[in-house]
């Protein structure tokens, strides 16, 4: 199967997310440039983390308008894999893949620090390798990653399993000391209703080789590659 | 028409005047006149420090570029090299906390790339004054925000570095950066602008009236006009720095680039000449093809301007528009606006108009040396414990209360705001002794840290300055790492004052001293002087970086305690020494030395112990004894391990606890071991001819320790825990 992860101007985690796919799970991955209009042939498409256009307007809000970003809007369409981690969450929030919005962390800072993830849906491409109920322990590096969605959307996305990934205690509770940026319902990943597309602010590239403190970022490429096989 | 006002607001004295005048056989004009006065500033021309700078050993077997460039090189093996330096950002961060330690970071990482290296972490040292009052808590949190909208955007790790606090920083904070970057090492580029007629190309962002005088701001004292001043810090903007990191490594990657100069401090001025100097050249451009951003700009405002995001590249003819394809590529502009020439002169045009004829040899290289006066202040005597103050009793109380003085407190709340693991290579998170970065593709890894104890340096700058440099290797030896090179960044006073000129001199002989002893070469740094408000200065405060390379870093000793009955040993001398430490100043009161002395054999041998050790997986920890002394090395040494381990331990009889358990004696270390390890141990400890004490062991939930029969400390680790947990976060509102 192939990987394309698309870089933008101001992507900061293109090269992690392609070292790890390309050199920890030795998978055929390629890079896509932002300006091209073409998709090469790809199972999964990966908007990876990072400050596109310096997020200056509103995270993501120009990415959005890049030349290649309507053929990824097609190949969701056509049920192909994509997988948004951070400023690709973002991202795939403003192109409307994904529904909500982000507000600043509740902190209103920074926050760059390993938290743990309750998986609430494993019956996802990028799940299912783990177990409902299983924590992960994966990083996360953002500044706006407080998930907000109206009622009636946020009813909608439970209604569907949408909710992937939840903010939890490493006992996998639910509270809120351990929804580190306030997200509604401690959302911290998310999938479209078809389910072929995910946006999650943790970053799972940072967490899949011992050496980093934690492998279970690669349950998520994991379970990718295993769907695709 | 250059009078005394003129030369007084350019910083310039009248014997100054005199040799430029008579460098260039005539009277300069304005224009001139402000090249000279930005190249010769302190800031760039180090006119104080230069002969004392001399003394620092500056070649090693490692050592690929040493000091003169924008930043130092060691060899890495592999083929690979590691380019480093760190530089200050102090005065900007005082009066624009934000943006002077934003543009700090840019700063730097241009100084990295530049030289065909891609920066993968950042550290800082960050010293303010006492967080009880507000312009303190103002300046911290904007620094720290400042580094984190800079670093985290542009995607380089933010991986350690200190905190320090302390009176003397109240209005003289320090900004002090680093940044490390890996180039492969026959793909390093100079400052250098090659034959004539080669095109001279300004890329990056469009040329302010920001930062005008900068550099000369940085080499004057701040008086109570300090808000005037605000308009020359400059402006970061991380997005536009980013692209031209990416499209300069690729230029470089692809052969296109002769030479490259970043327009840092004194912009277009400094990259022109100093590239022609290098190559024994003359430059030429034309103003006009100058990108601006506001319109009526003077010759006199685009040569000084100190806009960011900006760099001047060297190219060939033939290979002009591959480079503007590539910029284009990244959304940037690259545009000829000179060439070089023959002849050694910086011609610039204006209109039609020449307006700076000068020779670049006589800016660049031609600025007066000062051998400034010293003489040793007579107040440090009296600041000498003379007899120790009345044994106090609550040792609890003083222990946390030591934990929770911000200095040592955790500095989490500082280091979550940084993305300090983009690029995947962060191995240990910050808060260990050293950070710890993997090399991709192999098992090694490197070690960096930033150490300075200033009030070891105001006791005695020349002990000060070696233990700076001992304990800075210390921390390596403390993760396993061999040292590379040292970087240093030297904040001082007023060098005028023969008072700071010699506390100058000694810190730098005491670095020298202990360079050539440990056999380590400076490869670069930066002098930061006139860090004095209203005639006030900081305690010297030298800053040093090392580097250094971990052979297998599955072998470092993360940093903790790790199983509950493993033995305790403080590895090095039983100091008896009480001076300068945190204890005396900040519990008792009492701020005075003298400082501990420093036995550079007895350190050398702590060090290879350490070292060897952790290479036979001998050791399940190792912490450094510094601030706060043991008894905060041994509960630091808890606070790494999820599950609270504690301690217990005993203090030997006959000596008294505040000194055994506070005291700042160099050369120690507190390490836990396996008990099937302990005669290794002793073995490797006899060989090495390195005292040991075993101290303790091991234990769940509780710190205690022990005199004979007497508990002095009984505390839940949690209890602990929390008070240092809480220490800065407490300060602020939210956390």
């Amino acid at each position: 199967m192939k990987f394309g992860v698309v870089i933008f101007p101001g992507s900061n985690c293109d090269y992690d997310t392609y070292w790890v796919l390309k050199e920890a799970l030795a998978q055929d991955t390629r890079f896509l440039w932002h300006k091209d209009h073409h998709l090469p042939p790809i199972d999964c498409l990966i908007l990876p983390g990072g400050f596109s256009y310096g997020d200056y307007l509103r995270s993501g809000a120009i990415a959005r308008f890049s030349p290649l970003m309507q053929e990824v809007r097609e190949f969701a369409e056509r049920g192909g894999l994509i997988l948004g981690i951070c400023n690709g969450f973002q991202i795939l929030l403003e192109l409307g893949l994904l529904p909500g919005v982000m507000l600043r962390n509740k902190n209103l800072k920074f926050l760059c620090q390993f938290v743990h993830l309750r998986i609430n849906n494993n019956q996802t491409p990028f799940s299912h390798k783990g177990k409902k109920g299983q924590v992960l322990r994966i990083p996360i590096a953002h500044y706006e990653g407080n998930y907000y969605a109206p009622p009636e959307t946020l009813a909608e996305i439970k209604r569907n399993n949408q909710i992937v990934f939840q903010y939890s205690t490493p006992e996998g509770e639910l509270t809120p000391e351990a929804n580190i940026n306030g997200a509604l319902e401690n959302i911290a990943g998310l999938v479209n209703k078809q389910g072929n597309v995910l946006g999650m602010m943790p970053h799972p590239e940072r967490a899949a080789e011992s050496i980093l403190g934690s492998e279970d970022g690669r349950l998520i490429f994991e379970s990718i590659i295993s769907w695709l096989a | 028409m250059i009078d005394a006002k003129i030369l007084e607001e350019h910083n310039l004295t009248e014997e100054e005047y005199q040799r430029l005048v008579h460098l260039i056989g005539r009277e300069p004009n304005l224009t001139e006149l402000g090249i000279f006065s930005l190249m010769w500033s302190e800031h760039c021309s180090y006119k104080s420090s230069k002969i004392h700078l001399q003394k620092l050993p500056t070649t090693g077997p490692h050592v690929i570029q040493g000091p003169g460039e924008n930043a130092g090189i060691v060899d890495l093996g592999d083929d690979l090299a590691a380019v480093f330096k760190i530089e200050s950002h102090n005065h900007p961060s005082f009066i624009e906390p934000y943006q002077g330690a934003a543009t700090g970071v840019g700063g730097i990482l241009r100084d990295i790339f530049t030289m065909g290296a891609r920066p993968i972490a950042l550290l800082d040292s960050l010293r303010f004054g006492p967080l009880d009052h507000p312009k303190n808590k103002v300046i911290m949190e904007g620094v720290v925000s400042g580094i984190s909208g800079y670093g985290n955007s542009i995607g380089v790790p933010t991986v350690g570095g200190e905190v320090y606090f302390h009176p003397c920083y109240s209005l003289n904070p320090l900004v002090n950066v680093f940044c490390l970057g890996i180039a492969q090492k026959d793909k390093i580029f100079y400052a250098r602008a090659g034959q004539a007629g080669n095109p001279v190309l300004y890329v990056g962002a469009k040329t302010g009236r920001d930062g005008i005088h900068g550099a000369t701001m940085a080499s004057a004292e701040f008086d109570e006009n300090l808000e005037k001043k605000r308009p020359n810090v400059q402006v970061g903007d991380p997005f536009k720095e980013k692209l031209l990191l990416e499209a300069c490594l690729e230029a470089m990657h692809k052969g296109l680039i002769v030479g490259i100069q970043d327009m840092g401090a004194a912009g277009l001025t400094c990259s022109t000449t100093e590239m022609a100097a290098k190559s024994g050249t003359g430059i030429e451009i034309n103003l006009d093809l100058v990108p601006q951003r506001e319109e009526g700009m003077t010759p006199y405002e685009i040569m000084l301007s100190e806009s960011q995001e900006r760099m001047l590249l060297v190219t060939t003819p033939d290979k002009v528009n591959q480079v503007r394809e590539i910029f284009a590529k990244w959304d940037l502009d690259a545009i000829v606006i000179g060439q070089v020439i023959e002849g050694g002169l910086l011609k610039v045009w204006f209109k039609g108009e020449l307006v700076v004829d000068v020779p670049v040899e006589a800016v660049v290289n031609l600025c007066p040396v000062y051998h400034r006066p010293w003489k040793e202040p007579s107040d440090r005597q009296a600041k000498t414990l003379t007899t120790l103050p009345p044994c106090p009793s609550d040792w609890e109380r003083i222990f946390l209360q030591l934990l929770s003085s911000p200095t040592i407190g955790d500095k989490e709340w500082v280091f979550r705001q940084y993305d300090h693991m983009v690029q995947v290579n962060t191995a240990f998170l910050p808060g260990a002794d050293a950070a710890v970065l993997r090399i991709k593709g192999t098992q090694r890894a490197l070690a960096i840290t930033l150490d300075g104890n200033s009030s070891f340096c105001y006791f005695n700058p020349r002990e000060g300055g070696k233990i700076a440099l001992a304990e800075a290797c210390r921390n390596l030896a403390c993760v396993g790492a061999q040292p590379l090179g040292v970087t240093n960044c030297l904040n001082f006073g007023n060098p005028e004052k023969p008072e700071i000129m010699w506390e100058f001199k000694e810190v730098v002989e005491g670095l020298a001293e202990a360079c050539r002893f440990f056999n380590l070469p400076i490869t670069g740094g930066n002098v930061s002087f006139y860090n004095e408000t209203e005639g006030n200065p900081i305690l010297p405060t030298p800053v040093i970086g090392v580097v250094g390379i971990i052979n297998d870093v599955r072998k470092a000793a993360r940093p903790g305690f790790k199983n509950k009955g493993d033995i305790i040993y403080l590895v090095g001398p039983l100091s008896e020494e009480l001076g300068a430490s945190l204890y005396l100043r900040e519990i008792m009161g009492q701020d005075v030395g003298p400082t501990p002395q420093l036995d550079l054999n007895m350190e050398y041998n702590v060090q290879e112990f350490c070292r060897q050790a952790i290479n036979q997986e001998l050791l399940q920890s190792a912490h450094d004894v510094s601030e706060g002394g043991l008894a905060v090395s041994l509960a630091e040494s808890c606070f790494h391990s999820p599950q609270y381990l504690g301690f217990k331990g005993e203090i030997p009889a006959g000596i008294r606890a505040d000194v055994f358990l506070f005291g700042e004696g160099q050369s120690r270390l507190v390490v836990s071991i396996s008990p099937q390890n302990e005669a290794a141990i002793l073995e490797l400890a006899a060989q090495k001819k390195v005292p040991l004490l075993k101290l303790g062991l091991v234990q769940e939930e509780k710190m205690e320790i022990w005199q004979g029969t007497e508990s002095l400390i009984s505390l839940p680790v949690k209890q602990v825990y929390q008070a240092w947990k809480s220490a800065i976060p407490s300060f602020f509102k939210i956390s």
